[in-house]
């Protein structure tokens, strides 16, 4: 098992025939997702030829999320589209009813994720994202651009709102390897929280120990404080970034800014291991703690 | 590489673009939300002609308000009265360079006087624990509405507003209704909710906020302060945008950086960060600090994310603005490559060292990881330049850099 993406997860990207799309295509397909098709309503009923292993692979490109559903089965779609036309691809994959939707691009003007949001919710699809490097269940399914090669399968769930954090701490605890690790992505509404994160962890068998990563802005770990206290019996180690930040300016994530009292990297800290989780300074140290926990 | 390079090239999820109070008026005014004349100056001569157009050669009052992005500027003597043209001169004089909470003042609005009866609040802005929008209004405008929101929560009506249907004539009867508004003014207020929703959402804005809207003598409804905040990824809709972007600019390196797409942020500290993510720089920049208390305190300097595309240019001109900083005694570059490879990075910094030639002086402290760290490792071992410092770990790396910068302050 794992969280969200499994050996078993059919995965369509679209944007595959665009640079960023191929580029992040190619990968998968090496780390070995079951990538079935692209969508492209201007190259429908081509292919696109990836390499793989010393000769290619055709992934066939659609017209439609709901034709490439249709053909394949598909049950995931990552979404590589430039910022002005993702809004559009959202509604169309949750349209299609696909069950998850990941999307990558950054730069999305939140009141258009605010409305795909909603609509995505209210025909009840996941959302992954935006802004975010997409999830790994190492071994089985990599969807997004989340390196493969860092480590391999174990027994931590990983979840963070950071890209760069998130490949940092696979490297820390690289010799114990990830049932899934996931990137929910540092804007100000993203689709999949840290609460659903956790749940999903809780869930899974395979998951032994859950590693949180924030970062200031928002309450979104004070939330997932109260809901560890309330939900969560597995051990969660936890790092928040962002101590130095100073108030009202953005640091890098749209939605990393800390508002008046609300949001800094000290609260949340105190929510966390408030509700027990152990905190770790720095992620190494954070590594350490779960390592302690894993022995 | 070049294909991440563009990929960096386009981040703009850095950052919500905050207005001063002259620019909001000038979009209400477009969306029309009613709004008092209002004209801004940068000098006293400019005050005066401004007050003239307003009074129009009658009698009256203009009201002089220095425009800095922070709140208590009444208290700190930032706004004043003045009841000739002449006199408007002698205020903008007194509140031109004055410094309120850190913020130097530069411009000053020169407002038409208003007969106020009543004030109010209404804000609408981005719900993120709730993923959609939150109205807010109050019958006791003209507060503090923080402590307001504290003090007397019962008083501060707060409306949920579903992004997809905004507010429309029915969610603004229930926002004016929920508020307690008289029955006199209700109608109008609920007309000025819907125009202030179309500055929201026509202008992308993250926040839009009155304080006060107030009923004037002869009672018309009119925004007489607002705020608004924009957000910078909608900039591909909103040609217009730029140029109040710009004038919003802050700190002159800020600017710089901004020019060359960097996302950078500029602090109070000697060691100066450069690195690839947002969440990855932040922690960078704790874990300088805490390196910073064993090594006489020093702190970070900047924030700096290169993002995804680490080309010699980018790193370039990312070191370049750092290097300029005369506050910056030794630099900490910390990259984790994922998608970047460590030797596109490790090529990135000593063809930067090239370029910079004689204006690099400062030590470098370089730890990679990730994505060919092996090549990019070697590459910086062969270069082997005499500034450059190889660390093995985050933490390492950051009291290496602490200590070089501790040593030069």
């Amino acid at each position: 098992m794992a969280i969200f993406l499994t050996e078993s997860s059919k995965v369509i990207v679209q944007g595959m025939t665009g640079s960023e799309g191929q580029k992040h295509t190619t990968r998968m397909l090496a780390s070995g997702t079951n990538v079935v098709g692209g969508v492209n309503p201007r190259k429908a009923g081509t292919s696109v030829a990836f390499p793989q292993g010393d000769g290619t692979v055709d992934v066939p490109v659609f017209g439609s999320v709901e034709e490439a559903m249709k053909e394949t089965g598909a049950d995931v779609s990552v979404i590589f589209v430039p910022p002005a036309h993702t809004k559009g691809a959202v509604i169309e994959a949750v349209d299609a009813g696909i069950p998850l939707a990941v999307i990558i691009t950054e730069g999305i003007p939140v009141a258009d994720t605010a409305e795909f949001f909603a609509y995505a919710q209210d025909k009840g699809v996941r959302l992954i994202g935006p802004n975010c490097p997409g999830l790994i269940s190492p071994g089985k399914s990599n969807v997004g651009i989340i390196p493969a090669d860092i480590t391999g399968p174990g027994k931590i769930g990983l979840v963070s709102k950071s890209g760069t954090l998130t490949y940092q701490m696979m490297y820390e605890l690289r010799d114990l390897g990830f049932s899934t690790a996931i990137g929910i992505g540092g804007d100000p509404i993203i689709g999949t929280t840290h609460i659903d994160a956790l749940a999903a962890f809780e869930a899974d068998p395979d998951t032994d120990v859950i590693v949180l990563i924030g970062e200031i802005g928002g309450d979104a770990e004070e939330r997932a404080a109260a809901y560890i206290a309330e939900h969560v019996t597995k051990p969660v180690v936890g790092y928040v970034a962002g101590f130095t930040a100073p108030e009202g300016k953005t640091m890098g994530h749209a939605g990393a800014i800390v508002s008046g009292s609300a949001g800094t990297a000290q609260a949340k800290k105190e929510a966390l291991e408030a509700a027990g989780v152990k905190v770790g300074k720095t992620p190494s140290e954070t590594a350490a703690l779960a390592r302690e926990l894993l022995a | 590489m070049a294909s991440q390079a563009a990929h960096a090239g386009r981040r703009k999820d850095q950052s919500q673009v905050d207005l001063f109070e002259y620019q909001a008026r000038d979009i209400f005014e477009k969306h029309g939300v009613p709004v008092l004349g209002g004209i801004v100056a940068t000098t006293p001569d400019e005050a005066r002609a401004a007050a003239e157009r307003l009074l129009g050669g009658q009698p009256g009052v203009v009201v002089v308000k220095a425009q800095v992005k922070t709140g208590g500027r009444g208290k700190a003597g930032g706004v004043k009265i003045a009841r000739s043209a002449d006199e408007a001169a002698e205020k903008a004089a007194e509140i031109l360079g004055m410094d309120i909470k850190g913020h130097t003042v530069h411009r000053v609005m020169i407002a038409a006087g208003a007969d106020i009866v009543e004030e109010y609040y209404f804000s609408v802005l981005l719900d993120r624990s709730e993923r959609r929008y939150l109205a807010m209004a109050s019958v006791e405008g003209g507060v503090e509405i923080e402590q307001l929101a504290v003090e007397r929560p019962e008083a501060l009506a707060k409306v949920a507003v579903d992004p997809r249907t905004g507010i429309d004539a029915e969610k603004a009867a229930e926002i004016v209704e929920a508020a307690g508004f008289a029955a006199d003014v209700a109608p109008q207020v609920a007309e000025v909710l819907q125009r202030l929703w179309d500055v929201y959402q026509g202008e992308d804005a993250t926040l839009v906020e009155v304080n006060p809207l107030v009923k004037t003598a002869d009672g018309r409804i009119v925004a007489l302060d607002g705020k608004v905040t924009l957000d910078e990824n909608a900039g591909f809709r909103h040609a217009d945008h730029a140029a109040l972007e710009d004038a919003a600019a802050a700190d002159p390196l800020e600017a710089r950086a901004k020019e060359k797409d960097l996302n950078y942020v500029k602090l109070d500290g000697q060691v100066g960060i450069i690195g690839n993510g947002a969440g990855l720089v932040m922690s960078t920049l704790d874990v300088v600090a805490y390196a910073g208390e064993d090594h006489g305190g020093v702190k970070p300097a900047n924030f700096l994310d290169i993002g995804g595309g680490a080309s010699a240019e980018v790193m370039a001109a990312g070191l370049d603005i750092i290097l300029s900083d005369p506050q910056v005694k030794a630099v900490f570059v910390n990259v984790f490559g994922g998608i970047t490879a460590c030797d596109a990075v490790a090529n990135g910094i000593v063809s930067a060292l090239q370029i910079l030639g004689d204006a690099a002086t400062k030590p470098l402290v370089v730890r990679l990881d990730g994505n060919n760290v092996l090549e990019g490792r070697a590459i910086l071992a062969e270069a082997a330049h005499p500034l450059v410092t190889l660390a093995d770990t985050m933490d390492g790396g950051a009291a290496k850099a602490a200590e070089l910068a501790h040593a030069a302050a």
